[in-house]
């Protein structure tokens, strides 16, 4: 009886939190599901049933094509230039030859995070400007006349001028999760291994990587499941064009819904990204648990 | 034996590396810096000299974009920053404690219902949240931006906040329970004052994610005059095309709230947005 009433005032302390989340998380994502069943517009005011045809729709539909084409260029370009990449620079930074000037490399490669996202989607806007963009300007000093390219406007660039974007911005974060995880592992491993004679390569793909591997994992998943969910980026800077060279999932939604104003299948690309997302948060939640590693 | 340290590597791979953190460096930050003495030009300087330094000064730039609209976003922006911040506490902590407290398979089950929305991207819920929040006409109050904002960082924070909570010994409670404390003193002058670690990491993200997020507050908002900075800097280049010098001060100032709070408390930011490794 007593527990019971304990349990009572336990609960009443939850529920705040577990109204906001009824009403703002999962009402949102029931309503999402109905809404990808039917037809509507935004000003309509009945919404008609129309079975599976929005999800017939998504498979006939070249721009999910184009889109999940992006989404995984930006997955895989993340994984090279962020995972791997941001796990080489940290080991490099936590060798003791860098022991002075790690603080100073660490702080400054941290910097873009500190940037709000339109900040940096403007910074590059400059940067990539055909007239008078750094990027162009730099190619003309050196020499190097024939690189110059109207960056977002031409098909083959325009998406791996966006991909360098979120490069340079994130990879930063990610070395310094690296860091976090290097630091962790007992400093007598790698002494063994140094009376044993392993050299800094070694040492590296021998006790670094293995010791790293649950936080390779996390920040696998976090660059793969943000390379999904892309949004701000290819809207700031090119809309999605030229064309739809730059298309991204969560773009073609937000036009499908809010510019050609078909909210049901726009709620049906919805649920695609809900499914991809899902996926890949479900197996770090389940095999590893968000974060354990990082927590205090 | 040991050899005398220095800041630059003497042997030759160590050498190699250093050079190639340098130009890493130097990527990241002459593009920070290209902006901010940009920011000082006006258009024709910039065209003409895209690298030199300016010849004249403009701080009227800055004067300028802060009339222009900045200090609007600026003020919507501390205010949803804040209100999201309070609301985020109350809620993530209450919920946190009761999750602790609560015996049995109930505590469980709360607990994962809040820990199973850590899987839905925003992205999947902007178009519902749009037409609910326009039929109860909230999309045209901050709280448009605030509520989803609580609601989507609460998982995280609830997480931390109850492994948190879970570390700290239960003989303080007992004593507290034996001299007859409520539920309530005992989340308010017990667990409160002991998890401030943890409360000032949450902050440290909150702060960063509501000063930064951008999807919920383009679309969830309908209203020109509630805009946040990274909307609003958007708009702010639409309607200043060619004024690339002011346009720069504006982000230069946008940048200025979270580049003060890292600089304040360097080793807090850094734990707050590696903590469980989710940005924004």
């Amino acid at each position: 009886m007593n527990t019971r009433k304990k349990n009572l005032g336990a609960f009443i302390f939850c529920i705040p939190g577990l109204l906001i989340l009824a009403i703002f998380v999962y009402f949102p994502l029931i309503e999402n599901i109905i809404y990808s069943f039917q037809g509507f517009s935004l000003s309509s005011t009945s919404k008609e049933f129309v079975g599976l045809d929005n999800y017939k729709e998504l498979f006939s539909d070249p721009i999910i094509w184009q889109s999940i084409k992006n989404n995984v260029l930006y997955a895989v370009i993340s994984i090279i230039f962020q995972v791997m990449f941001g796990l080489v620079i940290a080991a490099i930074l936590e060798d003791k030859v860098f022991r002075k000037s790690e603080r100073f490399f660490q702080t400054i490669f941290f910097i873009p995070t500190l940037l709000s996202l339109t900040v940096v989607c403007l910074l590059f806007e400059f940067i990539y400007n055909p007239q008078m963009g750094l990027l162009n300007s730099f190619f003309e000093a050196v020499g190097l006349d024939g690189l110059t390219r109207i960056w977002l406007g031409t098909r083959d660039t325009a998406m791996l001028s966006i991909i360098a974007v979120s490069q340079w911005q994130s990879f930063g974060y990610i070395t310094m999760l690296f860091i976090v995880a290097i630091q962790k592992i007992p400093s007598d491993l790698y002494e063994a291994a140094i009376v044993d004679g392993a050299g800094k390569i070694r040492r590296f793909f021998t006790i670094t990587c293995p010791m790293v591997k649950q936080m390779f994992f996390v920040t696998m998943v976090l660059t793969v499941s943000g390379a999904f969910t892309v949004f701000n980026e290819p809207y700031i800077l090119t809309g999605g064009g030229p064309g739809t060279a730059t298309m991204v999932l969560s773009l073609h939604m937000y036009q499908t819904g809010f510019v050609k104003n078909r909210m049901g299948y726009a709620s049906a690309i919805a649920m695609l990204i809900f499914v991809i997302t899902a996926v890949l948060s479900s197996v770090q939640f389940f095999s590893f648990g968000t974060g354990k590693e990082e927590r205090e | 034996m040991k050899k005398k340290e220095t800041i630059i590597p003497r042997s030759i791979p160590g050498l190699l590396m250093f050079l190639f953190c340098i130009i890493l460096s130097i990527v990241i930050i002459y593009p920070l810096l290209w902006i901010i003495m940009s920011s000082f030009k006006d258009y024709m300087s910039i065209y003409q000299d895209v690298w030199g330094m300016p010849e004249e000064w403009l701080f009227s730039n800055y004067s300028r974009a802060w009339t222009r609209g900045i200090s609007q976003y600026f003020l919507n922006s501390i205010i949803v920053t804040i209100c999201t911040l309070i609301g985020l506490l109350f809620v993530a902590s209450t919920l946190a404690f009761g999750v602790t407290q609560l015996r049995g398979r109930l505590g469980y089950a709360v607990f994962l219902a809040v820990m199973i929305c850590m899987l839905l991207s925003p992205q999947v819920c902007v178009l519902p949240l749009f037409i609910l929040l326009r039929s109860v006409g909230l999309n045209k109050t901050y709280l448009a931006m605030i509520l989803p904002y609580i609601a989507f960082r609460l998982p995280m924070s609830v997480m931390l906040i109850r492994s948190f909570f879970v570390g700290i010994s239960k003989e303080m409670e007992e004593a507290a329970v034996i001299d007859g404390a409520t539920l309530w003193q005992i989340f308010y002058k017990i667990y409160v004052p002991l998890s401030k670690p943890i409360l000032s990491t949450v902050t440290i993200m909150t702060i960063y994610y509501a000063w930064n997020e951008f999807l919920f507050a383009t679309i969830l908002v309908d209203s020109s005059s509630l805009r946040t900075i990274p909307v609003g800097l958007m708009v702010f280049r639409d309607g200043l095309m060619t004024e690339w010098g002011v346009v720069m001060a504006g982000m230069v100032i946008s940048c200025i709230p979270l580049i003060i709070v890292y600089l304040c408390m360097s080793r807090n930011f850094i734990r707050g947005l590696t903590a469980g490794s989710v940005k924004g």
